[in-house]
């Protein structure tokens, strides 16, 4: 009788505890249509191109150029940026690089992936990486950590001989992100998100559908910014809360025994 | 119909070009305003001695030119105001000094009538010297006015002709005069000097430099970059930092610029109310060929004195702007109508350049500043003070098993004492 008690304990409490460890393997982004991907970049931070995480922009350009892009990212993801440059068939040794600047045009460090790379001459393509640190709802100002906001993405050649200049590329560039979850959960959130010209752009009335005056940044994720309130930190809490009652209640159970306690006679 | 070309002719420049698609003839007179937010292009074509030289497909530079140009007038977004100026059309002799002057209108910026452009690009044969500085001075004059975006487009077959006018200098003269203007260059077949200057010119004004070896590359580039132009973008307000706090002035939330010269410092001022947060960003173009490694410091000043926070950014190598930010949430007063505080930004620059290279005007400077609700209060690391993980669960039956285990224990023992008793 007892065996079975603290078996079926066991059982109840494994069960549950599986359930935040499901919860922690919740697919990444996932990728949306690319029926409208961009497929120009801008010059500047002011005219950035803007895409989506998931989609594919594409920008047909010179070497030489600096090619911007921008994408949002949400707090608790880790965004990953990927950016790949054809070149001509000839051409001579050429360095390129990726950037990413988050919406403060801070220059956000990559944790690992090759931001900079070397073409040596003859070859097609160049392949960049640059993973981000995940992004926090909440930081110190003195902090420079990823917020969730707008992010930039800078990508140029940084070294390319006379010879190259203005000689066509094409380049293609894509961000992931992957899901942290509540791992990344910090408590605070901020008013708005970090996207440039958020003050004009929400003090100008949200009514205005058809205004189309141009915005610095009209960055907003497909779902929306999350609120900062919900984080699987709940679901952990609770169930440890739960747990916490069974194991107190088979302790107790333990100590009852089947029935009558020992000590006592059996004629009282 | 009739009615509706009418009424367009009257009004609407969209309608009166969407007439002149149907092939009916265009009603609106050339340089009639469509408002004040229209985004201008002005085509600036070389047309020198040398775009004679057949190497674009088998043909002339010119004939090249002129394809890429009828694919682009037709091609044209409706809002684009769209002009074209020549460079080198018109005198064909050997003074050098008139020859640097010929630079004509072909066609006035406002709103396109394809048919007449077309007609007036088609008059055009390769004839002179290769005046690109008083071209663009001249373009930029022709660009004037409006708050739209305002973009030039040079193609060229040939390098400046006519120094010592360095239309690179001139390039960024025009930069630090109008606002918003970008100068796009195409080289057609070009040699190293060229792609230099060229490069040198769009760098100058943030713009971009193509190198064209194939008539169907320049319509792209071409069409690409008139695109852009119609693009909507913010256009930024012109400002001029001070040189201490007491004296900067005041800005709101918006997009600035100004322009700073090595190693000046410029001040400018923004009010924070308690509760609200200061979010300014920094971008200093480097506008010309810089040395490498330079710096950009961003700092948040009380009118005290006393730094509250500050961005910095550093770099090594070619680049087009170095920009660096800061955040500053005021906290919330106690008062209840406690006077805003007036923070002083100052940005300073460690660019430098080689001697030689002219350091006026000074480098583009532009400043985002955003004044938003102040963020939410953060006491604890995880969010709400919530515990995670297994460690967490452990400790948590652990603790429960034994105070279950203990309150039994308690309440046999109380039982037995009760049951003696």
């Amino acid at each position: 009788m007892r065996l079975t008690r603290a078996l079926s304990a066991a059982v109840l409490l494994l069960g549950l505890a599986a359930a935040p460890a499901a919860a922690d393997s919740s697919p990444s982004a996932s990728p949306s249509g690319d029926g409208d991907a961009p497929t120009t970049a801008g010059t500047s931070f002011r005219t950035a191109t803007e895409f989506e995480q998931g989609q594919v922009a594409t920008a047909n350009g010179a070497a030489g150029d600096y090619l911007y892009w921008s994408f949002p990212a949400d707090a608790e993801q880790r965004p990953t940026v990927k950016a790949t440059v054809k070149l001509p068939e000839t051409h001579a040794a050429q360095t390129w690089r990726v950037d990413v600047y988050d919406g403060l045009r801070r220059r956000q460090a990559c944790q690992w992936g090759a931001q900079a790379r070397t073409a040596d001459a003859g070859t097609s393509a160049v392949e960049l990486a640059c993973v981000l640190r995940t992004v926090r709802a909440w930081t110190e100002p003195w902090a420079n950590d990823p917020l969730p906001g707008t992010y930039y993405v800078r990508l140029t050649a940084v070294n390319v001989p006379t010879s190259d200049l203005g000689v066509p590329v094409s380049a293609e560039v894509r961000v992931d992100s992957k899901d942290i979850g509540g791992a990344a959960a910090v408590d605070g959130s901020l008013a708005e998100p970090l996207v440039p010209g958020i003050a004009v752009t929400s003090g100008a009335g949200q009514g205005d559908e058809d205004d189309k005056s141009a915005v610095l940044s009209a960055i907003e994720p497909e779902d929306g910014w999350s609120s900062g309130w919900w984080s699987d930190r709940w679901v952990w809490s609770g169930i440890g809360a739960v747990l916490a009652a069974l194991a107190g209640i088979g302790g107790y159970a333990l100590t009852r025994g089947s029935g009558r306690p020992s000590r006592v006679p059996p004629g009282a | 119909m009739i009615t509706r070309t009418r009424l367009a002719a009257g009004a609407c420049a969209l309608l009166a070009a969407l007439a002149a698609g149907l092939a009916f003839p265009a009603g609106a007179s050339a340089g009639e305003p469509t408002g004040e937010d229209a985004p201008k292009v002005d085509l600036v074509l070389d047309v020198s001695g040398s775009m004679r030289t057949r190497d674009i497909d088998g043909g002339t530079r010119m004939a090249a030119a002129k394809q890429a140009f009828n694919e682009v007038l037709d091609a044209t977004p409706e809002e684009v105001q769209l002009g074209i100026r020549t460079l080198g059309a018109d005198y064909p002799g050997d003074d050098r000094k008139t020859g640097c002057k010929d630079t004509a209108q072909l066609y006035p910026v406002g709103p396109l009538d394809r048919t007449e452009a077309k007609t007036a690009v088609a008059t055009l044969s390769p004839t002179g010297w290769t005046p690109i500085g008083p071209a663009l001075l001249k373009a930029a004059d022709d660009l004037d006015g409006g708050a739209g975006s305002k973009r030039i487009v040079l193609i060229s077959d040939g390098e400046d002709t006519c120094a010592p006018l360095d239309p690179c200098e001139v390039a960024r003269e025009i930069a630090a005069k109008g606002i918003g203007l970008t100068i796009d260059t195409l080289g057609l077949v070009p040699n190293t000097k060229m792609r230099q200057q060229l490069s040198c010119i769009a760098e100058a004004t943030g713009g971009t430099y193509t190198s064209v070896e194939h008539t169907d590359e320049l319509t792209d580039k071409v069409n690409q970059l008139v695109d852009r132009a119609a693009d909507p973008v913010v256009t930024p307000v012109a400002t001029e930092g001070a040189d201490a706090c007491a004296k900067a002035p005041t800005l709101k939330s918006g997009l600035y610029t100004d322009r700073e010269e090595f190693g000046q410092q410029r001040w400018y001022r923004v009010d924070v109310a308690p509760g609200q947060e200061l979010r300014a960003s920094v971008s200093v173009g480097a506008d010309r060929a810089v040395n490498p490694s330079y710096g950009v410091l961003l700092r948040a000043v009380t009118a005290h004195g006393r730094e509250i926070v500050r961005g910095e950014a550093a770099g090594d190598g070619r680049t087009d702007v170095l920009s660096t930010g800061l955040r500053y949430p005021k906290a919330v007063s106690d008062e209840d109508d406690a006077p805003a505080e007036a923070v002083c930004l100052q940005v300073t620059n460690s660019f430098s350049v080689a001697s030689g290279v002219k350091t006026t005007p000074g480098l583009p400077l532009e400043l985002t500043v955003d004044v938003v609700d102040g963020p939410g209060d953060s006491d604890d690391v995880a969010a709400f003070g919530l515990g995670r993980g297994w460690w967490l669960l452990g400790l948590l039956v652990l603790v429960g098993f034994i105070a279950g285990l203990l309150w039994g224990w308690l309440s046999r023992w109380r039982f037995a004492i009760w049951r003696t008793n």
